[in-house]
């Protein structure tokens, strides 16, 4: 028999880790990709990534890295996955250093490690403050090596439409786009690994990249995919506030040492550097003496957001904390942060090894995603997920540095097991609904070419994604999210008279870009509703009018499903996974 | 007080075969504004300072942080990434066109996949047993890694190879870029395993000899690479394989 053929919809760490398990075991493996693989968003991570090596003589155990996880993720993590990434994860840097990633280096010769936020522990290994693009880069590399040994076939600048599905429900293949003659063809495969990334899009202005819209995860949803935990929505503390984005400023930059504070005078007119010590309010060190700057990213957003909204500290008036790294000497600073000091250098026009970086949160990842069982599978048989795509990992607050092994480990275990559920498959009847599944596709491509109407579909987004920031990120009222979730329901009735001003079939990257809208449209609506119905606070997802963690209602993963109608996605709740600890309170005032 | 403005021109072709236009745009002033922005909210409002409803610019972007490599375009006549083209610093209007030396998409999306094709030609990875559990890679100094890790840094924008008088269908010259990781992976210690198939990659034509110092890459690239260094390195290294080669035969 043929070695069987695997799809992987996603060039990034998730993807190609999978690609590489799937082709060194004798696979075949077509992969997908919008962009050429090497220019996928994991090249924006910059920190690190997590391993307990215990390197630094600090008794660092897998077992404390997966306490700190569980306990970043407030419990609402399964715990079997997350238990296996932590044991794994020491492993997987030494393969990666094998590969030859360029990881900072100890005087002896050793890898280095930093420390990072939700622990006490140097944890995290890194390549200067570039780490996701050397990690992308290794693999990427490796991937080219199978490539030139015609096990992969690459197929970049496609997008991913829609699954083919079978009279069973089970996957046969994909549905993609040809970005540039906008053609649409049906691709067979026995078994798909969606490795699409983050949403951020959906909340117009993020950190993350272009392509990361939630558009091909949205899309499986619609058919019939469930969506776990949307409403647990990561806003990164420090963020770079920009006109097109919000560029990422590495947790990285409070781990080697960078301090957060504003002056404890509203509207002090004075520079930074006429302001001394007594009159600066290094307010995270007060509040978390323990943590300090390295208190969880949730826990550092609210506080800078309580900070600058409550007691009216923002720099000059404006929505904005010092991030100070200019106690720290030029050497220091260049060896180990230089990626990102740069960026802000850049982007801002200020050197931040002379003056503090003024930053503010952003959204940053969604630790919501596809819903997968322990073997990373979808619901959809044969449909599995990797990556930030998929809900597993991080429970209801990813701690920083761990994305990065979560999506590699995730693409490593989940290669064979496809590959295996492949092998058992039974033949394909007929075409396996691939003829249908393009002519439902190519009728959604002319109904959005010929449209008739007066909407314009970077308008909407711009609607979408201030709505989704205003009511769906650092704090939630129930009224407010009700408001969002209406806001969408208008957009999507404006969305089907968008009149798209260019509907020339070359290259129409605004045409590719609407039927993303559209997905993303029902994507928020997961998002919005979700948070909604889970009157806690828990992790990332914060509540004034319920403050506190409710274990008893909602110690359980949300489901969503897709119904079509009106009223929106159907929502259940499933029990947690807690056997190895015990959920307590969680708490970074104090060392747990 | 009538509010500032952005003037911008951009350079437009609807196909390969379709001929080229000009189109100007006026923006609204915003601060932080970049050319990528200012697409952006072309987007959104699709007119021409003549008031000509026209199509939103296709371009490549992605991270917008200057790290994916997508951006790389012509501005002001200058090969740079776009994401990180401030409008504040350039004169206007400012001219916005494709790199000219790759195949034409559309607008400003043009071809580079020839880029990718050299790596491969070159065995740009580290070729390891397998990707099971082998325990701990070589050991490797701080002083090695700072010279690996600024040479893979290389964001495969392809500005050095828009900028080089040698990159053409002529000399079939692979470019600073592809240089420069040859250096990179001949420098690790499981790497250059494969040293001698790299330089013999580059020892023919359009292989390293074809440089012509002009030194237009190590100016233009945006990452900073120390690309004619690495060039002098590995020209060196070829030469001594080809006179290896040559005493071997």
């Amino acid at each position: 028999m043929a070695s069987p053929r695997i799809i992987v919809v996603g060039g990034g760490l998730a993807g190609l880790s999978a690609v590489i398990k799937i082709a060194e075991a004798g696979g075949s493996v077509d992969l997908f990709s919008i962009v050429p693989v090497k220019r996928s968003h994991s090249v924006c991570a910059q920190g690190g990534i997590n391993a307990a090596k215990n390197l630094k003589g600090e008794g660092d155990t897998t077992a404390a890295h997966f306490d700190d996880t569980i306990y970043g993720g407030d419990f609402l993590a399964n715990q079997t996955p997350v238990k296996a990434m932590c044991e794994a994860a020491p492993g997987i840097i030494d393969l990666l250093d094998r590969m030859g990633v360029p990881f900072n280096r100890t005087p002896e010769g050793l890898l280095d490690f930093r420390r990072f936020g939700g622990t006490l522990y140097h944890r995290t290994a890194f390549a200067g403050a570039t780490t996701g693009q050397q990690l992308l880069y290794a693999l990427d590399e490796q991937v080219r090596r199978f490539e030139s040994e015609g096990k992969v076939k690459k197929y970049e600048g496609w997008e991913f439409l829609s699954a083919v599905l079978d009279g069973q429900g089970v996957i046969r293949g994909i549905t993609a786009m040809d970005l540039r003659s906008m053609e649409v063809r049906a691709f067979p495969a026995e078994a798909v690994i969606l490795a699409t990334g983050g949403n951020g899009a959906i909340f117009g202005k993020s950190t993350n990249s272009v392509v990361c819209t939630g558009s091909a995860q949205s899309a499986v949803f619609q058919q019939g995919a469930y969506y776990a935990n949307g409403e647990f929505i990561q806003v990164h503390p420090t963020a770079i506030p920009g006109d097109d984005k919000l560029r990422l400023m590495s947790e990285s930059a409070r781990g080697e040492g960078g301090r957060v504070w504003v002056p404890r005078k509203s509207g002090d007119p004075r520079p930074f550097k006429q302001i001394p010590e007594s009159d600066r309010w290094y307010f995270l060190e007060e509040w978390y003496p323990k943590y300090g700057n390295l208190v969880p990213r949730d826990v550092a957003t609210r506080a800078i957001f309580r900070a600058v909204y409550e007691f009216g500290l923002g720099i000059d008036g404006q929505p904005m904390v010092y991030l100070d790294l200019t106690h720290i000497d030029r050497e220091t600073l260049n060896r180990k942060l230089e990626g990102i000091l740069e960026i802000y250098e850049k982007f801002v026009g200020d050197d931040p090894r002379e003056v503090p970086m003024k930053i503010f949160p952003g959204m940053h990842y969604t630790m919501g995603g596809l819903w997968v069982d322990f073997n990373q599978m979808t619901n959809i048989p044969g449909l599995f997920a990797v990556g930030e795509c998929e809900y597993q990992y991080h429970g209801a607050n990813r701690l920083g540095a761990n994305s990065l092994m979560s999506c590699i480990h995730g693409g490593f275990i989940t290669g064979p097991i496809a590959l295996k559920y492949a092998k058992s498959l039974p033949a394909i009847e007929g075409d396996g609904g691939a003829a249908a599944e393009v002519q439902r596709q190519t009728e959604i491509n002319k109904a959005l070419i010929t449209n008739q109407g007066n909407e314009n579909p970077f308008k909407l987004w711009r609607e979408l994604g201030s709505t989704m920031t205003e009511h769906a990120t650092v704090i939630r009222y129930n009224k407010g999210l009700q408001q969002a979730d209406e806001k969408i329901v208008e957009l999507m009735d404006r969305f089907t008279k968008v009149n798209l001003s260019d509907k020339s079939q070359w290259a129409n990257t605004s045409f590719a870009f609407t039927r993303q809208l559209g997905n993303m449209l029902e994507l928020g609506r997961v998002i919005v509703q979700g948070a909604l119905l889970r009157d806690e606070s828990r992790g990332a997802h914060y509540k004034p009018d319920f403050p506190d963690r409710n274990d008893e209602k909602f110690l359980k993963t949300t489901k969503a499903s897709y119904t079509g109608t009106v009223e929106g996605p159907k929502f259940e709740f499933e029990d947690v996974d807690t056997q190895f600890i015990t959920p307590r309170p969680r708490r970074y005032d104090a060392a747990k | 007080m009538a509010t500032k403005t952005v003037t911008l021109e951009i350079k437009r072709q609807a196909s390969p075969d379709s001929p080229a236009v000009w189109e100007k745009f006026e923006l609204e002033w915003r601060p932080g504004m970049n050319v990528i922005s200012a697409m952006m909210e072309i987007a959104a409002n699709p007119f021409t300072t003549d008031g000509r409803e026209t199509t939103p610019i296709a371009y490549d972007s992605n991270c917008l942080e200057e790290i994916c490599g997508s951006c790389a375009m012509r501005i002001n006549g200058k090969a740079r990434m776009a994401c990180s083209a401030l409008v504040d610093n350039f004169e206007q209007p400012i001219k916005v066109e494709p790199l000219s030396k790759f195949p034409l998409v559309r607008d400003l999306q043009v071809d580079r996949s020839v880029l990718f094709e050299n790596l491969k030609a070159v065995k740009a990875w580290v070729p390891i047993d397998g990707t099971y559990d082998l325990g701990a890679g070589p050991r490797m100094f701080p002083q090695e890694q700072e010279v690996r890790y600024p040479l893979s840094n290389c964001i495969s924008c392809a500005c050095c190879m828009e900028v080089c008088p040698q990159f053409n269908d002529e000399t079939g010259f692979v470019g600073a870029a592809t240089i420069a990781q040859v250096k990179l992976f001949n420098s690790h210690p499981t790497g250059k395993v494969l040293a001698e198939d790299r330089l013999r990659a580059l020892a023919g034509d359009g292989g390293v000899q074809e440089c012509g110092f002009a030194q237009n890459c190590v100016e233009v690239c945006p990452k900073g690479i120390p690309l004619t260094d690495a060039i002098s390195d590995v020209s060196r290294d070829v030469l001594l394989q080809k006179a290896k080669d040559l005493f071997r035969s």
